[in-house]
């Protein structure tokens, strides 16, 4: 199935969780945050939320600012 | 100087930073040092797996506290999820909310941010939220629960200073939560001056980052913000429009 993650396209396997999708960006997890379709995927979530098709997920940090 | 206290929680310095705008992460640090600040601005951002370092990093190896901002929102909507996003990544429910109403001037969308607020201390955060020189909204926001208000001096990154102290004055005077002068800071008199005028921080970014020397002007910050504290706790005189002699004038 075909994700989008941080804007990008990428085809997944089916059933592709918030945690296997984190890898494909990085290993270093700590001050990350997930959203998946605007909504936010706790951590604790991470291993059992499961990805769908066409699915939007945002991967954010804290960068400098304000 | 005399603590600030934000939603029950002690700063012994008055002057916040933001990080953006430095050059590298090594004048960042060099500068949050010398400005003795213990809470700090960051921008929540897409995940770029090959930046170097990382801003927390700092903030972390200094102790000094993360303040997420929700900077380049346009809506409540956009804001309430950065916020989320932010409280989730770093574990802190604080938030200074920043919804602009347009690229060119940065100015905050007063109705917008009001929205975020109110949605935002319903889901339990301590919402410091960036204003105009309002008074009215200023009021608003406080009876909303936020925890803060942070009213411009001008524009972000203008460096014009404060150009309505008198509306600024009128914000302090009906506050009871703490007043943060917050964007338009060009220099040390500028900070003296919010302070001066009653303010109970001041939080500048640009001001530092991009001074020639921003350790230098870090250092000059932090002197000026205790300076026009101190002015503001002395009492000044009434200014007069005659000389007032000061040696006994008889012979």
């Amino acid at each position: 199935m075909n994700v989008t993650i941080n804007g990008a396209a990428h085809e997944v396997p089916d059933g592709t969780t918030v945690a296997q999708a984190i890898l494909t960006l990085t290993a270093a997890t700590t001050g990350v945050a997930v959203a998946v379709n605007d909504e936010v995927v706790t951590r604790s979530a991470w291993e059992t939320t499961a990805l769908g098709d066409s699915d939007r997920m945002e991967v954010l940090t804290a960068v400098q600012g304000g | 100087m005399d603590d600030l206290l934000i939603a029950g929680e002690k700063f012994s310095s008055r002057l916040i930073m933001g990080t953006g705008g430095a050059p590298s992460l090594e004048v960042l640090d060099q500068a949050l040092v010398a400005s003795g600040t213990e809470l700090t601005t960051v921008a929540m951002r897409r995940l770029d797996p090959g930046a170097p370092g990382s801003v927390l990093d700092v903030l972390r190896e200094r102790g000094i506290k993360v303040l997420p901002n929700t900077a380049g929102c346009f809506t409540a909507g956009e804001a309430v999820l950065t916020a989320r996003l932010a409280r989730e990544a770093l574990g802190t429910n604080w938030v200074k909310l920043e919804v602009i109403a347009d690229e060119r001037t940065l100015l905050p969308d007063p109705i917008e941010t009001f929205d975020a607020a109110e949605r935002l201390v319903a889901d339990g955060f301590v919402v410091l939220p960036y204003i105009g020189d309002d008074p009215a909204l200023a009021r608003r926001l406080e009876l909303a629960g936020c925890a803060a208000v942070m009213p411009l001096g001008a524009p972000i990154g203008s460096g014009l200073g404060i150009r309505n102290p008198h509306n600024i004055e009128l914000i302090v005077e009906a506050a009871s939560v703490p007043v943060i002068l917050d964007a338009g800071i060009g220099t040390a008199s500028d900070a003296a001056l919010a302070m001066e005028l009653g303010c109970d921080a001041v939080l500048l970014a640009t001001a530092v980052t991009r001074a020639q020397r921003p350790d230098l002007m870090a250092t000059a910050m932090r002197a000026a913000v205790q300076a026009g504290r101190l002015a503001r706790q002395a009492g000044r005189i009434p200014r007069r429009r005659y000389a007032e002699a000061s040696s006994p004038t008889g012979p």
